[in-house]
Order: structure tokens, then C-alpha cells, then sequence
């Protein structure tokens, strides 16, 4: 089974910060990681070579330093990183292109796994449609799957039904966070992937047309006022504090 | 060029809302505003959308059982080939995310998810969308066309119905391309169809409960209030399973605004606080002074739920009554 995952490093969202002159979210100086449910998709990958061999190739489109973090999912347990520096203009579209075109240029694929959507901006379009461009089948949201040989199955959470697919290879998967519990790899395994391989290609050398469609014209921070009263005194104090407070703000009627 | 509105969600609700907005984009480019049915022949439904702004109804006739996005996209793409439309407004339930996601690279067009406004800036459309766990809005703006953009529920108002609306409908069939993918299962998810997205008071439980059965604390709680809503965050439902998916609220379970919020033992990291921080009144109970839920909250009690709920509850019902 040859398996590609998508795999996007972001900033951590939890550290982020408004910039209370500029109301803008400060980016800089904030820790980057692999979103999260991308760990899952890589989890999942090599769940699926522990049992059917084959190889791992984890793509992403990142910056320069993006490299550190492909090392850990090499740790995990891929065995090949691509990295996809972006180009100085860059979309959603431009995105799901170049991962598209480094898939074509592997050629070799049977699964093709994503995160459900990547942590910082939580727009998930980038797997479907990644398999509209290669016009391969989908199986979204997956939170569990069964590889058999010819076949994949794929329990869906589709929100209000639980939806089983199956389709044959090659498949373009999407999975939740639920699926599994990403492994922490150890030391052994984080000093034994300095050694698999980590190939930088060029966003001109996968795309003719590298015009975006989408322009992102602003970014407004939204910092969350509130009144951060803390009653720290004995419970029955306190909850009688809390009642009048929320009396007087007149939310209990 | 045509610039015409085209609307799809298979939701009947969500539809008539992006109808809402069609109609306002439709009206701004002097351009009709169309909608499509697809499975089986509906017609009341199709001058149902009419009564709700649709000038055209596609109705794309076919044997199709469940929703398939690679079957579906293929459709629109069709109708899109025939028609022109170059903005396409899809209902962003998770069918339509992945169905927008696929069309978009099938016909190389540029797409927004979950959009919370849309307009025309210097005649391009536009969008603004919630980014980094609700931190930041991002307002994004199409270069090119066919533009494609998602729409949840409850964002846009429908339109007052009006029965005396003119429309047409299209009744067609369409040869769909076989895809290797089929869907072999669909059942409903466990629920206890609460709807947390509507509630007006919420009692959200985290990881403090320490067993199933004491989620009754929270609803002994929420049964002194009005409103009668049980939240959660992500753990209780998704790997406890104490409680069903309609509960769970955050940035991948729902986003709620109710005018009180009570969480209790949730330690409020950014995931849950993207679900409620649109919230009115916002309290705090957890044991631990440093959890970070202090920091997104109106009031606090720095103490144990089984102490505080019970206690609440009953300083609560002699207040009201
Ligand atoms: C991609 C992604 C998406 C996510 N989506 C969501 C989401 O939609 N919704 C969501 O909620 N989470 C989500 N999460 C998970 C989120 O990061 C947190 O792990 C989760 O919200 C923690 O749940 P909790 O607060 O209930 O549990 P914990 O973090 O374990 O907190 C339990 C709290 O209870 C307090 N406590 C313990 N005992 C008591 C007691 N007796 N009395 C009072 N207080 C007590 C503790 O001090 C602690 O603060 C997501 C995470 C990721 C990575």
C-alpha cells in the first residue's frame, strides 16, 4: 500500500495574541506544530503499513522551516517528507494544486490521507478537493477505516448519520480526530529519522499557473472582553455572589 | 458573460436561507437567481424555493438514494456547464463542505467555507470567515470567477414566503459518471436531539465529572433554570460517550450563543472556547484557580462542581421563585 499524507504545519492558535493597537492577530514568535488532526492522518497511515507494508510519503506545503516539523512525522513513522515551499502568492487553491501536482509526480499511490481540516483555519476543502482534481473518489470524515487489499471501508460521521463507503483504489480519505491516538515517537525513532529523506520542490517546478483566486484583503482579531470576576471566598459565599451578579445582569429570567 | 446565482443545499431550511442571500447577490448583478433539486421529481418543493426567491428551479431527476458528493459535484458541474452560473452558494452542512471542496477543484474554481457574510467590495464578492479557533476574522475576496462559497445554517434570514412568485422549472435527466466509491451504510448517529444551538441557557460538563451518572448535577442545575440545556465539550461525548453528539460544543462540535453559559469542570482550552465564546454571560466553575476557563468568563467560582452545582442549584430556585 502506498500511502501520501497531507500534513500542514501550522501556528499554535492557542498562544495567538491580538494586537490591541493594530487589532490584528500577532503571528509572529508563536510555536508552530503539525495541525493536529493531520497527526491523526499520519497515525492512520501507518497503522495501514503495519499491516499491508508499502511506504509513507508525507507532503507539505510550508515554509522553509517547516522541514523540523516533517521530521517528526518521519519520527512517527513515514518514510519520506516533501516540502513545498510557498510560493509569494498562495490561496487555498494554489495549495490544493501543488499538493495535487506533487501526487501526480509520485504517481505511485493507492490512499491519499488528510487531516478533516487543518487547526488554524478550519476550512477543510483542501482533501476534496484534492480528489476533484485528480477525479479520484472520496471518503471524508472517516473515524474509522478497514483496509482490506482491494477495498477500503470508511465509517463517516456526516453530523446527523453515520455513513458507511467503500471504494476500490485509488481513494482520497479524510479522517477525524477521533480515528486514533497519534503515537509519540521516541528518541531511538527521533534520532533514526535524521536519516529518511526530506525533498524540497519548488512550487515552479509543479505549477505553470501560479495566479491565486482568492485574496485574503484583511484579518481582524476578535479579543474576547469579559468581566473575569473570580469569587475565591467559601462555596456558600460565593454562589450567592454569582446569583446576585447574574440577577442583576437579568439572565436568569 | 453571464454572472447568474446559483444555490444547492441538499437541506431544504439551509436552502431557502442561501436563497436569502442569492436573491440579494442575483438582485445587485440584475442576474437570476436559480436552485437545484436533485433525486426524485419534487415539485412542490421546487415552487416551495420559488415561494422563497428561486426564479429557476433545476429539478436534476434521478434514482439517486443517498448523497454521494462525487455523483452530486458531477451534476452541478453540468448544470453549471449549461447555465453560466458563476457564483455558486452551497449550505455548508458537512455534504455540502465536501461536495463545494470537490466541484471547486473539478471546475478549478476558487471556494470559501463556511462563510459569515457575503457582499460585493469594489464588485468582487467577498466573504468573512472565522479563523485560528475564533481569534480572528478573515475577509477574503475572489479575483476570478466561478466563485464558489459555503453557508451553515442560521447565518442568513429567509425571505418571507410569497406564494404569488413566478418561476420556472426545469425538469432534467442527467447521465452520471460512475465512480469506484459506494455507500453500503447509513444510519442515524446516537442523539437525544437536543439542540444546543438554539438554547438560551447551557450547563456544559467536562472532564471534572468523574462519572456518568453525575451529569445529573448539571441538569438538576439546568432544570432550575429556563432553557433545560445539558452542553459538553469534546471528551464527554467524543471519547466518554457520557453524552451524544448534539451536546458537544467547540470549534469541531457546535458553536452556541446563549445569553448564560455555565461551564463546569471544562478547563476551557481554545477548541471549546471557539464553540461559546459568542456566548452573553459566560460562568466559570472549576477547582483549579489557574484553569484557563477563568480568562474567557464573565463570573467564577473557584471550587468543586459537587460542591458548587448542587449548592447553585438551590440558592438558584429560591431566587427565581
Ligand atoms: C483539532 C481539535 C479540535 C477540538 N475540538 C474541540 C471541541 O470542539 N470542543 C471541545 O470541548 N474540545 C475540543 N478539543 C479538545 C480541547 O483541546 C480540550 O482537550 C478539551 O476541551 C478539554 O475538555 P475538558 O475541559 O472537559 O477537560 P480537561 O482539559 O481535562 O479539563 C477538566 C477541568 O476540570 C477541572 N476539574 C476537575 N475536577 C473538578 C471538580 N471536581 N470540580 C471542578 N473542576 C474540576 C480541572 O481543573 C480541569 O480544568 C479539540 C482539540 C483539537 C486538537
Amino acid at each position: 500500500m502506498n500511502i501520501i499524507v497531507c500534513a500542514k504545519d501550522v501556528v499554535d492558535a492557542s498562544e495567538m495574541k491580538i494586537d490591541s493597537n493594530t487589532n490584528k492577530p500577532i503571528l509572529e514568535g508563536i510555536s508552530k506544530k503539525i495541525s493536529d488532526i493531520d497527526k491523526n492522518a499520519i497515525e492512520e497511515a501507518i497503522k495501514i503499513k503495519e499491516k499491508h507494508g508499502g511506504k509513507i510519503t508525507a507532503i507539505t506545503v510550508g515554509t522553509p522551516d517547516s522541514k523540523e516539523r516533517i521530521k517528526e512525522l518521519l519520527a512517527m513513522g513515514a518514510d519520506e517528507g516533501v516540502l513545498i515551499p510557498y510560493p509569494e502568492k498562495y490561496d487555498y487553491h494554489i495549495v490544493s494544486k501543488l499538493l495535487a501536482e506533487a501526487i501526480k509526480k509520485i504517481n505511485e499511490y493507492d490512499i491519499i490521507i488528510c487531516g478533516e481540516a487543518s487547526t488554524d483555519f478550519f476550512s477543510g476543502q483542501i482533501g476534496p478537493k484534492i480528489a476533484g482534481l485528480l477525479n479520484i473518489s472520496q471518503i471524508t470524515y472517516a473515524f474509522n477505516l478497514n483496509v482490506e487489499k482491494d477495498k477500503i471501508i470508511g465509517e463517516r460521521n456526516m453530523g446527523e448519520n453515520s455513513v458507511t463507503t467503500e471504494s476500490s483504489y485509488p481513494v482520497l480519505v479524510t479522517v477525524t480526530k477521533e480515528i486514533n491516538e497519534p503515537r509519540l515517537p521516541s528518541l531511538m525513532e527521533i534520532l533514526g529519522a535524521a536519516n529518511k529523506p526530506i525533498h524540497e520542490w519548488n512550487a515552479d517546478s509543479l505549477l505553470n499557473d501560479t495566479n491565486t483566486k482568492i485574496e485574503t484583503i484583511d484579518i481582524k482579531g476578535i479579543s474576547m472582553e469579559r468581566k473575569n470576576i473570580v469569587f475565591k471566598d467559601n462555596i456558600d459565599d460565593s454562589v450567592t455572589k454569582l446569583v446576585d451578579s447574574l440577577s442583576k445582569d437579568g439572565v436568569l429570567g | 458573460m453571464i454572472y447568474m446565482v446559483l444555490v444547492f443545499s441538499d437541506n431544504r431550511n439551509l436552502n431557502i436561507e442561501l436563497l436569502s442571500k442569492g436573491s440579494e447577490l442575483a438582485k445587485e448583478l440584475g442576474e437570476k437567481l436559480t436552485t437545484i433539486i436533485i433525486g426524485k421529481s419534487d415539485e412542490e418543493l421546487a415552487n416551495e424555493y420559488i415561494a422563497f426567491g428561486a426564479e429557476e428551479v433545476y429539478i436534476a431527476e434521478n434514482e439517486i438514494e443517498f448523497f454521494k458528493s462525487e455523483e452530486f459535484s458531477d451534476i452541478i458541474e453540468k448544470i453549471i456547464n449549461e447555465t453560466n452560473n458563476n457564483y455558486i452558494l452551497i449550505g455548508s452542512n458537512k455534504n455540502g463542505k465536501e461536495l463545494a471542496s470537490r466541484l471547486a477543484g473539478k471546475i478549478d474554481a476558487g471556494c470559501i467555507i463556511d462563510c459569515s457574510n457575503i457582499y460585493f467590495k469594489d464588485k468582487k464578492i467577498t466573504a468573512e470567515r472565522t479563523v485560528y479557533s475564533g481569534n480572528a476574522i478573515s475577509i477574503e475576496q475572489f479575483n476570478s470567477l466561478p466563485a464558489i462559497l459555503t453557508v451553515s445554517s442560521k447565518v442568513f434570514d429567509p425571505l418571507k414566503k410569497d406564494e404569488k412568485n413566478k418561476g420556472n422549472i426545469v425538469k432534467k435527466k442527467y447521465d452520471i459518471e460512475k465512480s469506484s466509491s459506494k455507500i453500503i451504510n447509513v444510519k442515524e448517529m446516537q442523539s437525544e436531539s437536543v439542540n444546543v444551538e438554539d438554547a438560551e441557557i447551557i450547563v456544559s460538563c467536562g472532564r471534572g465529572f468523574k462519572n456518568k451518572e453525575d451529569i445529573k448535577y448539571a441538569n438538576e442545575l439546568a432544570d432550575t433554570l429556563k432553557g433545560k440545556t445539558i452542553g459538553c465539550s469534546r471528551p464527554i461525548a467524543a471519547d466518554l460517550k457520557w453524552l451524544s453528539e448534539d451536546h458537544w460544543i467547540g470549534l469541531s462540535g457546535h458553536k452556541v450563543k446563549p445569553k448564560l453559559y455555565i461551564a463546569a469542570g471544562i478547563s476551557g482550552q481554545i477548541q471549546h472556547i471557539a464553540g461559546m465564546r459568542d456566548s452573553g454571560i459566560i460562568v466559570a466553575i472549576n477547582k483549579d484557580p489557574e484553569a484557563l476557563i477563568f480568562k474567557s468568563a464573565d463570573y467564577g467560582i473557584v471550587g468543586d462542581l459537587y460542591e458548587v452545582l448542587p449548592k447553585l442549584a438551590t440558592a438558584l430556585k429560591n431566587k427565581i421563585s
